[in-house]
């Protein structure tokens, strides 16, 4: 019966080595557990490695004034106050010490002139706050992690993806899937999992992220019974390049605006001026990408659609220290050179602010045994996520996942028993792309999938036009069951793209179901037919999960922030 | 619509060969945008590796017409009319297509001693921008691994018994310039790490994405280090006490 899977088992099984993912394995290997850090690519290639412009966290080493209450407010305001604020509240507090940490461990940051560490402004932060190197800060902080992770007793399993979370009877048992050099099935055993699975931008087109963000270890903790939250908010980054085609979507960070970039439109206006006098360049993303966005339907966009960005005149040595990456990268990709012309910019599907429901100090999803941290997880960042608070997130929330599912599998007295039927019904599903009878081809679905998104749940979006795409996310769940892949099972991208669509697909259905539910504008989601905030909807969050074999939307009360905090928020508006 | 051809490798350790696919172009076009359309409209079942597509990641790694680069920042329109051909890295075991097996580095890489700050000197530190600055250059690695693709020692000698390769000189240099380290890894580099089979080709530099002065501001310097620490009387009796690093000028 086991021969045709490999089994391995662990404490703890983390699923995916990016930020969080790394920090919280870390975590448990430091507690003792036997930990297994699994991974769909090669170690330190995941999505984290793009983050570019820093870590926010309130050292006040440049603004003296700036502390966790600041921070504390800045993200509540930023996330339109559907954050869980015990979330936000262990973040801001701890972040600090999450940097240092990293630095104890190796990681260089830009310096002060009298030896610290160096911040920069971003995006609606009060006091410059990021720390960061370059605009390289994700690169920093994966390899900091990942000279850590091995050196700390942790087994890391490369390119394994798993498809299907195993449970016996409620509780997590581990998790089972397939090695994508040579297709050969794996069943790891656990007393506790982690999900480190980051993002879904996949769904959409135009989007920053890495092929590898097709949100399988969401829609996994979904089809484990795990609830998703928020998943209505889906955050556009303001600019993304936008020329030539087949660069549209990747990143422009931040920095370049927090480095002293501005927006121009077409007519050589400075437009943020209309929408947000006081930050102009630095409101938050929801407010820029919306900003973009009215400029280009009002006829004033660039000639690829976007507007332009421009940081020449900050001179060439400034923009090649403090951007060098950025700099390469238009000057390889799209043959300008930004110390001299501005960048086309638009925006790009970046983040999302949604995912697995967790418990604020533990990220313990409502799965036992199962937890979840960094982008995967829901409830930090509301609607609305600041540049530089995900870097802070990963290490925050990585650590404390770590440690509440280190102490979980040492309480757990029996091993859970994997129940075979489970791996079973999975590898039947994996399998059945190989019958001749299916003709879909799964890179079309993907794309079509994506105009659908696009299409549908843009940034302004109409429930009219959600409804009209559900109805059409549905469709393509159908067509799904019809997908089809060629060749072996050795590594085989058509075969891989097969399960990802379905993991997508569940994802866009709890995205429409979600924003039809939510019948208001509130940070990243702009309803054109419900424009104004409701407070009604300020004091719920729209939850999803399975039963019965269909998605179930519910909403759940958003934690009352107590008056002292609010008293935080309130001052620094 | 204009068309590429693009020759790929295709096959196994064992047997494989280059297959032809005539691809539309579109403007500003990567080869690795080429590798896609192959894949989503041609073949699904070609092999390789990318993640960010932004010259960041260091996955898409291949010897494009020859020359070891990164598809993702390898343009199609610099070839002009010329067949674009596309083969895997070299020096690694092929497992399939484009896809190499580089477990190896991975294993090299757990073999270096790890950063080790003074246990009692816990921080918040104090770092001038010039102690950390000259370091930069070894933290942009993306661990392409273009660098071992071309070093001579690795891909004509099948050096990898005796030799780290440039990558790992880059990660030593960068723990041994750390301000704050106070390990020394000179016993590394004399022994399992190598260094004494590099002879300064430069092969290593021309092929980094990133521009890393590999040679000149990672393994002579190291080398100086070696020699110092092995052939000056002084500090190779220092050595044998302690296993700690010097202080140092540079």
């Amino acid at each position: 019966m086991t021969d045709w899977y490999e089994t391995f088992e662990y404490d703890v099984v983390v699923i995916g080595a990016g930020g969080a993912g790394l920090r919280a394995a870390i975590a448990a290997a430091e507690a003792g557990c036997a930990v297994g850090l699994v991974c769909k690519s090669l170690l330190g290639k995941a999505h984290t490695v793009m983050a570019e412009g820093g870590i926010a966290a309130a050292l006040g080493n440049v603004d003296p004034q700036d502390g966790w209450q600041v921070h504390f407010a800045d993200t509540m305001r930023g996330g339109q106050m559907i954050n869980d604020y015990r979330m936000v509240e262990i973040f801001a507090k701890e972040a600090p010490e999450r940097v240092y940490e990293l630095e104890r461990w190796g990681g260089l940051f830009d310096r002060t002139p009298e030896g610290k560490i160096l911040q920069r402004p971003f995006g609606a932060h009060t006091y410059r706050r990021l720390c960061h190197v370059g605009d390289r800060t994700g690169l920093e902080l994966i390899r900091t992690l990942q000279d850590k992770a091995v050196h700390s007793g942790i087994t890391v399993h490369m390119e394994v993806t798993f498809t299907r979370l195993l449970r016996d009877a409620e509780r997590i048992a581990g998790a089972f899937g397939y090695r994508r050099e040579d297709g050969r099935f794996v069943v790891f055993k656990a007393k506790a999992v982690i999900l480190g699975t980051g993002g879904w931008g996949k769904v959409y087109k135009v989007t920053s992220n890495s092929w590898e963000c097709t949100g399988d270890g969401c829609a996994m903790a979904y089809e484990a019974g795990a609830e998703l939250m928020d998943m209505e908010m889906v955050q556009f980054h303001p600019t993304g390049m936008v020329w030539p085609p087949g660069v549209r979507g990747i990143l422009v960070t931040e920095a370049v605006r927090g480095e002293g970039g501005i927006l121009r439109n077409a007519k050589g206006e400075r437009f943020m001026e209309r929408y947000d006098p006081k930050k102009l360049d630095l409101s938050s993303r929801d407010v820029v990408s919306r900003a973009i966005y009215k400029e280009v339907q009002a006829g004033r966009g660039s000639p690829h659609g976007g507007a332009f960005l421009d940081i020449s005149h900050r001179g060439a040595e400034v923009i090649k220290k403090k951007l060098p990456s950025m700099h390469e990268q238009f000057l390889k990709l799209a043959d300008i050179d930004i110390t001299r012309s501005p960048m086309e910019v638009a925006p790009t599907v970046h983040y999302v602010m949604g995912g697995v429901r967790v418990e604020a100090g533990t990220g313990a999803s409502t799965v036992p045994g199962l937890y979840a941290a960094g982008e995967v997880a829901a409830g930090l960042h509301g609607a609305n996520r600041l540049g530089g608070n995900s870097l802070s997130d990963l290490l925050v929330f990585g650590k404390r996942a770590g440690e509440h599912a280190a102490a979980y599998a040492k309480a757990v007295r029996t091993l859970p028993a994997v129940d075979g039927r489970q791996a079973a019904a999975e590898r039947a599903l994996l399998q059945r792309p190989f019958d001749a009878s299916g003709g879909e081809n799964p890179f079309t679905l993907h794309e079509e999938l994506q105009d659908v998104m696009g299409t549908y749940a843009g940034i302004a979006r109409t429930g009219e036009q959600l409804a009209e795409g559900l109805q059409k996310i549905v469709a393509l769940q159908k067509r799904a069951e019809q997908l089809h892949a060629g060749g072996s099972m050795l590594f085989n991208p058509g075969w891989h793209a097969c399960r990802d669509v379905r993991f997508m697909l569940t994802l866009c259905e709890a995205i429409f179901r979600s924003a039809i539910e939510r019948k208001e504008s509130r940070g990243a989601h702009w309803r054109l037919d419900c424009p104004d905030q409701d407070p009604t909807w300020g004091a719920r969050n729209i939850v999803v999960a399975q039963s019965d074999g269909r998605m179930q939307v519910s909403t759940r009360p958003v934690p009352p922030v107590p008056a002292d905090l609010t008293r935080l928020v309130r001052q620094g508006a | 619509m204009a068309e590429a051809r693009f020759h790929v490798f295709r096959g196994y350790a064992k047997h494989g060969d280059l297959v032809t696919y005539q691809v539309p172009i579109t403007e500003g076009m990567v080869v690795l945008d080429g590798i896609h359309y192959i894949q989503a409209h041609l073949d699904g079942t070609l092999a390789c590796r990318w993640n960010c597509k932004a010259a960041k990641c260091g996955s898409c790694s291949a010897e494009v017409n020859g020359r070891p680069r990164l598809m993702c920042k390898t343009r199609v329109d610099e070839f002009g009319a010329r067949p674009i051909t596309v083969r895997p890295i070299k020096v690694f075991p092929l497992i399939k297509d484009l896809v190499t097996d580089v477990s190896w580095n991975y294993r090299v890489n757990q073999q270096i001693p790890p950063f080790t700050p003074d246990a009692n000197d816990p921080g918040p530190w104090k770092m001038y921008p010039e102690d950390v600055e000259r370091l930069y250059e070894f933290r942009k690695c993306i661990e392409c691994f273009l660098c071992q693709d071309v070093c001579h020692v690795l891909r004509e000698h099948e050096g990898m018994d005796r030799y780290m390769g440039p990558r790992f000189m880059v990660r030593i240099a960068a723990l041994e310039m750390h301000p704050k380290d106070t390990r020394s890894r000179t016993d590394l580099l004399k022994g399992s790490g190598g260094i004494g089979f590099c002879n300064i080709t430069k092969c290593c530099e021309e092929v980094c994405p990133e521009h890393i002065h590999i040679t000149d501001n990672a393994i002579i310097p190291l080398k100086e280090r070696m020699a110092d620490d092995y052939f000056d009387p002084w500090r190779a009796l220092l050595r044998l006490f302690g296993g700690k690093k010097e202080p140092r000028g540079t």
